[in-house]
């Protein structure tokens, strides 16, 4: 007959010190990992300082990078990230957008039972998983364009791209050069390649985000309108969206926060031109772009230089991430009781 | 009766004529049908028209970028492309060999250095209570570190150990790459350990088991298949990055093992950066060598991202 300590008895000495050991080390742990977070922004901006120091405000606003003459300044850069990361939002949302709601209001089952109609197999119990399992392969699709690495896409860009777009850019050029969207011409890298790559990118960091706020509408929000009378459509503009609009939208600042930070595709794609144009087949620059291609070369004097860019570079990701997980994480708490 | 009752109604005629019959009487149907003529019905369907479009238009990019993979890049493959050096300008064979060495020894040492960190503070996140600060803290900061720039990571990377040690070295590219994985590994973990079912914990603790003994003992073997899961998605995009290797592993057009010794502190060959640089050169050999490493990158990335998939898919079942 086994006493009660034989089933459990308390933790011996040892086992006792290793646990307040093993506590403290994860404890530890965790304080090193806001210390690295901490010492990574501070060793930046720290390495930055005598940049500027010596260049002052001055090197923001000017549009000159000439190493031979020590002149430094990155408007050019500034704009080109912020103009090539809008126009890549505007198509990533558009489409991621349209993505999230293929795959979370039900669209893939009727395409498969439309499918499953023309050979008359609708009603067969075997297809009735199929419309979930088609779902999900869509969006593991989509995700796998996440998975893809973005050199990959810079050399796609290159050779698949560019001289796709080109006749296109000619003519549009040649006819509605008047319009200044497309006050130039495309001579092989520029901004609208770029642009198309990045926002492929950018794109399912949207349609995930999204989908996951579009499933979180409780089911009986949609019933209701559906009971108004209101049309799939209509159902879907007037509530599913204006619920979820939070939640998308904070997909949509995340991604954002990506395509600000994003290099490689840019470094090969965007022509790395000092030059402030409208133009969507200028060549331009990035700040991203700009670190990637000087850092390699950058003799120690000029370091200091493209540290005060990374700077720049930190500032604005960070506000734009910060407040990106900041929706985010505010959202899902909100709707997390709502849940039917 | 009931006949009397109804009678006794104000309201409700005795002989029902074809109107109460008929609850629908008056409504025209043809108005409630799908129909292109009308513009409610009409717009609803062209909405979903556009949306299919878009969905499969959006998924082109990603068949054309494996289709040319395959097509490009599978024509150069062959063993030689494991085994040999990268080939010199106007050179005619050679492949990448090396390239696919370094990255594997980069992407290891990035593992070793931040799995440990981001596994025993997951373990520290899951446990805290809700109101702990630091845990809140170190959770929204490595929320914002998955955002943040690559770049930036090779940036923190030069100023820390090129600077220090004073010239690029494969350490340099893995700690760069550790920066970039821990977000992935801390959260993933965490979330991993918090899904274990809470009832499995109280039975550890109720067999007076200390908090070690239950997380060693409980929670990590039951969370293991998650945590792998986040380990292979950390693995993968570590291994797809280019732009914190640039100026911190560089490139070299020699093997990382060099008369028996491994050359950690030498500027190291990585398949991401053969890519970066032979895709820009004016030489053909060059540019079909890029396809072909990118082809073998991305079936490596797949691979790992397919091996993290399935060990999630088999502990929701």
């Amino acid at each position: 007959m086994p006493t009660e300590t034989q089933i459990s008895k308390p933790p011996s000495r040892t086992q006792a010190i290793t646990d307040t050991a093993f506590r403290a080390l994860c404890q530890g742990f965790t304080w090193l990992v806001a210390v690295i977070a901490v010492i990574i922004v501070l060793k930046i901006v720290l390495a930055a300082l005598p940049a500027v120091r010596q260049y002052g405000l001055g090197f923001l606003s000017g549009q000159v990078w000439d190493p031979n003459k020590k002149l430094y300044s990155i408007l050019p850069e500034i704009w080109g990230t912020l103009y090539s990361s809008v126009l890549a939002l505007i198509f990533g949302t558009a489409f991621g957008v349209a993505a999230a709601l293929f795959l979370a209001e039900g669209f893939t089952a009727d395409a498969v039972f439309a499918l499953l109609k023309i050979v008359n197999l609708q009603f067969h119990p075997f297809w009735g998983k199929l419309p979930v399992q088609v779902e999900n392969l869509l969006s593991n699709l989509i995700e796998l364009l996440a998975a893809i690495p973005s050199v990959v896409y810079g050399l796609w860009g290159l050779f698949v791209i560019i001289p796709l777009v080109r006749p296109a850019c000619h003519w549009l050029h040649a006819d509605l050069g008047w319009i200044p969207l497309f006050g130039t011409d495309l001579s092989g890298p520029g901004m609208l390649p770029a642009v198309i790559v990045l926002s492929i990118m950018i794109l399912p960091t949207i349609t995930a985000i999204g989908r996951g706020a579009l499933l979180a509408v409780p089911t009986r929000l949609r019933m209701a309108a559906y009971g108004l009378g209101a049309t799939r459509w209509e159902a879907i503009f007037a509530v599913t969206l204006p619920t979820a609009s939070r939640g998308i939208f904070g997909g949509i600042v995340l991604a954002f926060g990506r395509a600000l930070g994003e290099t490689m595709a840019l470094a090969m794609l965007v022509g790395n031109a000092n030059v402030i144009s409208v133009s969507l087949f200028s060549p331009a620059n990035t700040l991203a772009a700009l670190l990637a291609n000087a850092f390699p070369e950058a003799s120690p004097k000029d370091v200091g230089v493209l540290m005060y860019a990374a700077t720049v570079l930190l500032v604005i990701t960070l506000l734009v991430n910060v407040a990106g997980a900041y929706i985010v994480q505010f959202t899902a708490s909100e709707l997390e009781g709502e849940k039917v | 009766m009931t006949s009397d009752v109804a009678a006794a109604k104000p309201g409700i005629p005795r002989n029902p004529d074809a109107e109460t019959l008929d609850p629908f009487h008056g409504v025209d149907f043809s108005k409630l049908e799908r129909s292109l003529h009308r513009p409610r019905t009409f717009m609803s369907m062209l909405w979903t028209v556009i949306v299919s479009a878009m969905t499969l238009f959006a998924l082109i990019p990603l068949f054309s970028v494996l289709w040319l993979l395959v097509w490009r890049g599978g024509r150069k493959l062959s063993i030689a492309a494991f085994t040999q050096l990268p080939p010199a300008p106007l050179e005619q064979s050679g492949g990448f060999g090396n390239a696919i060495v370094g990255t594997l020894a980069i992407c290891g040492m990035a593992l070793l250095i931040s799995l440990p960190i981001g596994l025993l503070s997951a373990i520290f996140l899951a446990q805290a209570k809700p109101d702990n600060r630091l845990a809140s803290s170190v959770r929204f900061a490595g929320k914002v570190l998955t955002g943040f720039p690559s770049i930036l990571a090779g940036v923190f990377a030069y100023g820390v150990v090129v600077m220090a040690t004073g010239g690029y070295s494969a350490l340099a590219g893995a700690v760069a790459l550790s920066i970039l994985m821990l977000p992935t590994i801390l959260l993933t973990s965490e979330d991993a350990i918090r899904m274990v079912p809470e009832r499995m914990k109280e039975a550890a603790i109720g067999m007076g088991a200390t908090d070690t003994q239950t997380v060693w003992m409980v929670l990590l073997p039951a969370a293991v298949p998650r945590i792998l899961t986040g380990v292979m998605l950390a693995i993968a995009r570590g291994a797809g990055e280019t732009a914190p290797l640039l100026f911190t592993a560089l490139f070299s057009s020699y093997w990382l093992l060099w008369h028996g010794h491994v050359k950690l502190m030498q500027p190291t060959a990585s398949l991401a950066v053969l890519i970066y640089n032979f895709a820009g050169m004016p030489f053909a050999n060059q540019v079909e060598l890029a396809w072909a490493a990118a082809l073998v990158l991305v079936v490596m990335v797949l691979i790992a991202n397919l091996i993290g998939q399935s060990l999630a898919n088999r502990q929701v079942q």
